[in-house]
């Protein structure tokens, strides 16, 4: 090779090194430096925290100069004229907050203080590097915008698809399907394909964006609701008797003969739920991933035919005839809360992403919008109407259907609502209405079919490519399907409160105790029941059995008060010896005392 | 004649102190007496011979009857024999060194300087020290060892810590730099293939560059690993002088050993103890804390000694002295002495440092002994020293102990003594608190007096307002009477009224009637007829009013009553606005909130008698007090509810009036007198609730949720362009009639007291139970129809705690279960973890997610390093010595550069 070895050999007689002068091959010290420093806003590295605890306050202090110094200056000699990281908006970093900073403890836990200071420092990290991050998601929501004077209420959908690319006018459509009645509609997780299923037992799915037909079946039944499952793979359909589950080429895969006279149905994704509402009041939840049924809850409630899921902490939210919305979890008997929304009965329920807000619409004209963490209401309108189904989409418009009116509204908790976004004419009675996931459209369902309106912000704009992604192939659906079947979330851990899984649980032995024991389904601290041995020639009359019992009742009786006794003799020396120590301890006075004040 | 030597002596000394001679025969001990001298010369020459007689004595006494056991004979030279008789055997076979130099002297041969050494070793006489034995030998070796050792250890504490410490450890430790590696070594198998590699490395050929960094060789690095000079010279000096010291060491302990005089060490003990006296006085003065430290250690040594029994005579030697102790002087003495020691360890020390707490201890002795100096309790008793007021309390302890110790008589009058003493000092403290709570009370007073001021200018207008509300009550009354009298007015008045009406109307007419005249006078005939059918119209009219009147009566006195209330309030605002222009804004709230209870008051009764009206119509009524209560209530909500249904638009079908209808007149009014009613009515009613939802919005959030707010909270009607044209399917499926849908609309009544009366069925479940314990017929007479006393039945009824209050306390309309989540409990955790003080700080410890759902990349990376990372396949050594030295020189070098930096800097 090139290097000449004598060179080498000479210089490493030399005990010490000389400086080298830096050559574009090696890693310069400064971007070195500059990594290190990358690192520090997070997590100083081993190496530096080695070197700041060797040396004094002083010389952190001057090596500290020597950084800032070292950042200023390149190779080239120029300056750096924005040294340090670059900074992050304060807005940007608060909204990926999570927790407040803990007063640390004093010096001597350090151990505490240390695993303390870790924790806020990764939190810390984990912020700033996700607040970094946010600029990966370039895309904005769209929106609709009038001419001056000129609501967007009045603007038709023609108009929209007309202005639009062809690709996103070829969204707004229409299936003229008058046949099979009403159409309930359900879009897949990653928005990507559809299902309607008509009363008179009409079943269609389909990749509404090529139009692409899966399959299509007419199951001969009344439908009530038709659910995509946790991928477009599987369908559930809850028919007049029956609950079914169907795959994507229209074949019957299960008749779930446990879940009967389904009305509604949810999917919780992240669990793997299927939960249904039946018109005999009974609210039943079905683990999909292992086909068993969780647990079937009767709401005595009568018939429940308005539902609906908080998609931030999978509860289920149901509408009564009585004005009430009450909340479930798979885990309580009882509905966890019951809440008077409306004075006539409630026709529908909606909850929006985050899981702050809940809409719900009533027999008695009105729309109403609760935060629903602190169960208070914040907005109530008067639809001259009524509405009768209602949708909240990923950036939160809210889609209400009035007889064949659709309605979009925007901001209905932030703002007072006077008008309509959008609003639409379809053909027949609104039957169901669905945003479609990361896409600007709304499916409604109708008497005459199924209508694909464009409604310009209503998706999300950027999706996660690694929870729901529209663009999947089959391949990464597959793995993505494992993946999820790992992360499945276990139906115990469906609770009010998401966060209260890291919480401490102070409740009392006793309490916890009990809870074991409804768990495994015995005591395992009970004592064994003494059964006398049987004996032979009479001796085991009833008398001598009960004379027996009563022995070992007594002795054990004995036994605990012994017991008892001597805890108390020991308390009570206890208590003596604290008294005199105290007594010690107070005693250590003075004639001078008295001088005190 | 047999001597057999018993050595006994003491522990320590190993010295022989006693020697006993026994005889064998008695008789034999006059003969005895003198020959102890002889025998040993004897013994030498005529050892046979004197066996032999022995024998033959023995066997002279055994004849005798005396069976005497026969000693055993022992043949081995004793060196000492007694103090008393001396006698040295091998006195005159002792080598003396003279016997040996003698010799070397003689000869010429030696040399003059070994000559002189041996002279000098004959001068002095020092004796060559035995080596010691090999117990303690062993011992100061595994002491020295132990402390080497413990010495050697402990240098790697800190490495230790700062591995606990650390967040992760990268093993095997010395791996090679991850920096750039030499040239050499990457370049092994690579070549220049591009043309522009090529063209750079021929450059630096061109150049001379060195392409490989200075690098060693192989050899040059193991001499580099090797231990260099330095670390061997300080290695060197380490171990010579832990050498040097293990010989001290051991010459010094040697020399102590040797030593066995008493005295010496008497002396030496008394001279140690003196010093560290001395010590301790210094150290007193330079090093208080040094010197607690001892003072406790001193006292721990004395405590030891009270414990222990070592010098209290309890010992075997001190009972053996015991006995010997009546004759003889030494041994009483010695005992005398031990129990000096004793005394003398036992005794406190008295120092500056504790002298403090000397005093204090005796003082509390004396206290306890009433030793106390007269003076001291006179100036106690001394009220006017303001340096005696602070108060001496008293030690239970010590009475305890000396109640438990007293048992005389003599301790009794003690103890009076005592009591005397705190009755007196109580009535003192007595005395005292009261000065102090003064005291304190003027402080008060003079720090607060601003504030006082304040309270009592607050107290005059509480003064103040209580006289306005009695006032308003006063005029409250003055209203109703007035408003009694005022309906009887407005009576008259209507009628006045419509009688104006009617003649304004006439004028009217007349009037046009002129211009009518004036301009055509054929249509008079047709004016006359209508003034006419007017005519008879009005009089119909007024005939439907006061139908109406009678039958509304009610009604319209009500809605006339709060209207005047209302002016006449609005009126008086005005007029305490002006009069009272400094008051608060609290108290209009007040008197707002006051005014919109009396309003609600008034509503209520309305709706009271209302629902008394109905009554008779309704079948189903429910019992209870409370219920009634908050329907009424609802029903002013719903009041106003049907309020806004009046005001909405025509699509509504809820459309209609609050007219009651109890008779069939009225119904058949209602289709007539429908435009009429309705519009009269809002007017009328409207105001009310908006004053009250202005004063609402006044106080702003000072509660939850009222429960009006929840359902009755301001809609707002949204406007559609386009209107349905489909009815709603549910409609046409089921259709509603109208009766239907009206028994919809005031479904909402159902559903409200539905919903109360299930929340408070779920409160009464949460609340606990009163449990009644008492058995009739105990302590009484018990039978049919016989009820235990309230007393008694009061006296056995268990209350317990009251519930925690619910969460939905202040949510009127939401149910919220108190029910536990047990599922989720058996994943948390129900017991703080270790290093954690309190539940915040773990579960914000907790909180943030590590997963990559929720972070990025280097988040979860570094959020889930491992404790410990290891190279796979490489073998971990453990920790060279070596390092430890590096990490010390580097600490070393840098503490010498700083000081070299702060010498420069001088």
């Amino acid at each position: 090779m090139a290097s000449p070895d004598g060179v080498t050999v000479s210089d490493s007689h030399v005990g010490k090194k000389k400086k080298l002068a830096a050559r574009y091959w090696q890693e310069s010290p400064q971007e070195s430096k500059d990594e290190n420093k990358d690192g520090k806003e997070g997590e100083p590295t081993e190496q530096a925290v080695q070197q700041e605890e060797q040396k004094a306050k002083k010389t952190k202090k001057r090596k500290q100069r020597d950084d800032q110094v070292d950042g200023k200056k390149f190779i080239s000699g120029k300056t750096d004229p924005f040294p340090g990281p670059a900074p992050i908006p304060e807005d940007r970093l608060q909204k990926f907050k999570r927790k407040d900073k803990i007063q640390k403890p004093n010096r001597h836990y350090y151990k505490l203080k240390d695993m303390i200071t870790r924790s806020e420092e990764a939190s810390e990290m984990a912020q700033k590097q996700a607040a970094r991050f946010d600029l990966l998601l370039p895309e904005d929501a769209g929106f609709l915008e009038g001419d001056e004077d000129e609501d967007t209420c009045i603007i038709s959908q023609e108009d929209i698809s007309d202005a639009v690319d062809i690709s996103s006018g070829a969204k707004y459509f229409n299936f003229k399907l008058s046949q099979f009645g009403p159409y309930r509609v359900d879009y897949s997780k990653t928005g990507r394909h559809l299902l309607l299923g008509g009363r008179r037992g009409h079943v269609a799915c389909m990749d509404w964006q090529s139009k692409q037909l899966m399959c299509e079946i007419n199951v001969m039944e009344s439908i009530n609701d038709v659910k995509w499952l946790h991928s477009e793979s599987m369908y559930a359909v809850a028919q007049k008797k029956w609950l079914y589950i169907y795959d994507s080429n229209g074949i019957e895969l299960h008749c779930i003969r446990k879940f009967n006279d389904v009305l509604r149905m949810q999917f919780l994704p992240y669990h793997f739920l299927l939960a249904t509402a039946s018109a005999t009041g009974f609210l039943q939840y079905l683990d999909v991933a292992v086909g068993k049924e969780v647990a079937a809850i009767c709401t005595k409630t009568g018939r429940l035919d308005v539902m609906c899921q908080n998609p931030n902490n999978a509860i289920i939210h149901l509408g009564h005839p009585n004005g009430t919305v009450t909340l479930w979890s798979p885990n309580q008997k009882e509905a966890l809360v019951k809440m008077l929304c409306h004075q006539g009965g409630v026709r529908s329920v909606s909850v929006d992403k985050t899981g702050t807000y809940m809409v719900t619409s009533g027999m008695d004209k009105k729309l109403k919008v609760y935060d629903i963490r602190a169960f208070k209401p914040l907005k109530s309108y008067f639809l001259p109407a009524g509405a009768s189904c209602l949708s909240l989409s990923q950036r939160g418009l809210l889609s209400a259907a009035t007889g064949d009116v659709v309605q979009v509204y925007r901001d209905v908790w932030s703002a007072a609502v006077t008008k309509p976004y959008m609003a639409h004419r379809v053909r027949g009675t609104v039957w169901d209405l669905r945003f479609c996931p990361f896409e600007d459209v709304l499916g409604v369902g109708h008497g005459e079919g199924f209508t694909s309106m464009l409604v310009p912000g209503a998706g999300e704009p950027n999706f996660d490519g690694l929870d729901a992604n529209p663009y999947r192939s089959a391949k990464q659906r597959q793995e993505w399907e494992v993946k999820a079947l790992l992360d499945k979330i276990q139906p115990e851990l469906i609770s009010l409160d998401p966060t209260e899984l890291g919480q401490v649980d102070n409740a009392a032995f006793e309490q916890r105790h009990q809870d074991r024991v409804q768990a495994l389904g015995f005591d395992p601290l009970a004592k064994e029941r003494f059964v006398p041995k049987f004996k032979k020639k009479g001796r085991s009359s009833t008398g001598g059995v009960e004379r027996r019992k009563k022995k070992v009742a007594h002795e054990d009786q004995r036994d605990l008060i012994k017991k008892t006794v001597e805890d108390k003799v020991k308390m009570e020396e206890e208590g003596k010896r604290m008294e005199k120590k105290k007594a010690m301890l107070s005693s250590q006075k003075s004639a001078l005392d008295r001088f005190k004040k | 004649m047999v001597k057999v030597c018993k050595k006994t002596g003491n522990k320590k000394s190993s010295e022989m102190e006693e020697t006993r001679v026994e005889y064998q025969a008695e008789e034999e001990e006059e003969e005895e007496d003198g020959a102890d001298e002889e025998l040993s010369s004897e013994e030498q020459d005529g050892g046979e011979d004197e066996r032999k007689r022995r024998k033959l004595l023995e066997a002279i006494s055994a004849l005798g009857g005396k069976r005497k056991k026969p000693l055993g004979e022992r043949s081995e030279a004793a060196v000492h024999m007694s103090e008393f008789t001396v006698s040295v055997e091998g006195e005159g076979d002792k080598m003396e060194l003279s016997d040996l130099i003698g010799t070397a002297e003689k000869a010429p041969a030696v040399t003059a300087q070994s000559k002189k050494q041996l002279r000098n070793l004959q001068r002095s006489n020092r004796t060559v020290e035995c080596p010691l034995s090999k117990q303690e030998r062993e011992r100061i070796q595994r002491d020295v060892a132990f402390q080497k050792a413990a010495s050697e250890v402990s240098r790697w504490d800190s490495v230790i810590t700062q591995n606990q410490r650390a967040e992760q450890l990268v093993f095997p430790l010395n791996q090679e730099p991850s920096g750039p590696k030499p040239m050499e070594r990457v370049v092994m198998g690579w070549k220049a293939r591009t043309p522009l590699e090529q063209e750079v490395f021929a450059l630096l050929t061109a150049n001379k560059q060195p392409v490989t960094d200075p690098i060693l060789t192989p050899a040059e690095e193991a001499s580099v690993r090797a231990m260099s000079l330095e670390e061997a010279k300080v290695r060197r000096a380490e171990l010579q002088k832990a050498r040097a010291l293990q010989s001290y060491y051991e010459a010094k302990a040697r020399r102590e050993r040797k030593i066995k005089s008493k005295k010496y060490h008497k002396v030496q003990n008394k001279a140690k103890r003196k010093e560290f006296l001395h010590q301790f006085e210094q150290m007193v003065q330079t090093d208080p804390a040094a010197a607690l430290e001892q003072l406790q250690k001193m006292e721990v040594a004395r405590m030891q000694e009270r414990m222990s029994l070592k010098h209290q005579n309890s010992g075997k030697w001190a009972k053996s002295k015991a006995i010997m102790a009546k004759y003889d002087e030494g041994a009483r003495k010695a005992m005398q002495q031990q129990l000096e020691v004793n005394k003398d360890l036992t005794q406190k020390m008295v120092t500056s440092l504790s002298n403090k707490e000397e005093e204090e201890e005796q003082e509390e002795e004396e206290g306890d002994s009433e030793m106390l100096p007269d003076f001291v309790n006179d100036a106690q008793r001394d009220a006017s020293n303001p340096w005696m007021r602070g108060k001496l309390s008293e030690e239970p302890a010590e009475r305890e102990e000396g109640d438990t110790a007293g048992g005389g008589g003599g301790e009794e009058e003690e103890k009076e003594e005592v009591v005397e003493e705190e009755a007196d000092e109580a009535g003192e403290e007595a005395l005292l608190r009261e000065f102090d709570s003064r005291r304190k009370l003027r402080q008060a007073q003079e720090s607060d007096a601003a504030a006082e001021e304040q309270e009592l200018e607050e107290e005059e207008e509480r003064v103040e307002e209580l006289e306005q509300k009695v006032e308003e009550q006063k005029e409250e009354e003055q209203r109703v009477e007035e408003q009694k009298e005022e309906e009887q007015r407005v009576e008259e008045q209507k009628e006045e009224e419509q009688r104006v009406e009617e003649k304004e109307e006439e004028q009217r007419v007349e009037e046009k009637e002129e211009e009518q005249r004036v301009e055509e006078k054929e249509e008079e005939q047709r004016v006359e007829e209508q003034e006419e059918e007017q005519r008879v119209e009005e009089k119909e009219e007024e005939q439907r009013v006061e139908e109406k009147e009678e039958e509304q009566r009610v009604e319209e006195k009500e809605q006339e009553k709060e209207q005047k209330v209302e002016e006449q309030k609005e009126e008086e605002q005005r007029v305490e606005e002006k009069e009272e222009e400094q008051r608060e804004e609290q108290e209009e709230e007040q008197r707002e909130e006051q005014e919109e209870e009396q309003e609600q008051r008034v509503e209520e009764k309305e709706e009271e008698q209302r629902e008394e009206q109905e009554e008779d119509d309704e079948a189903a009524a429910e019992s209870s007090d409370r219920e009634e209560e908050s329907i009424s209530e609802f029903r002013n909500l719903f009041h106003g509810l049907r309020k806004e249904a009046g005001s909405r638009d025509g699509s509504s079908p809820l459309e209609e009036g609050l007219i009651r209808i109890r008779t069939v007149e009225d119904v058949e009014l209602l289709t007539q007198g429908d435009t009429s009613a309705p519009v009269e009515q809002p007017s009328a009613s409207e105001p009310a609730p908006s004053a009250g939802q202005q004063a609402a919005k006044g106080r702003k959030r000072k509660k939850g949720i009222e429960l009006k707010e929840v359902l009755t909270k301001e809609t707002k009607v949204i406007k559609v362009p386009l209107a349905p044209t489909v009815a709603d399917s549910d409609s046409s499926e089921e259709k509603l009639d109208q009766r239907g849908l009206i028994k919809e609309a005031f479904a909402g009544d159902d559903v409200i007291s539905d919903f109360l009366r299930d929340k408070r069925r779920q409160e009464d479940a949460g609340k606990p139970r009163v449990v009644d314990l008492t058995l009739p017929g105990w302590g009484e007479w018990g039978g049919l129809g016989l009820k235990p006393s309230s007393r008694k039945r009061r006296r056995f009824r268990v209350k317990t705690a009251p519930p925690a209050p619910r969460k939905d306390q202040h949510l009127p309309s939401v149910i919220i279960s108190e029910k536990r989540n047990s599922s989720i409990s058996l994943h948390q955790v129900n017991s703080l973890p270790f290093p954690f003080e309190n539940h915040s700080q773990f579960e914000s410890a907790v909180r943030s997610p590590l997963g990559r759902t929720w972070n990025t990349e280097r988040t979860v990376k570094k959020v889930t390093k491992p404790k410990v990372l290891t190279q796979l396949g490489a073998i971990i050594e453990p920790m060279a010595e070596e390092e430890l030295v590096r990490d010390k020189k580097k600490a070393s070098v840098g503490r010498s550069r700083r000081a070299d930096s702060k010498k420069a800097r001088l």
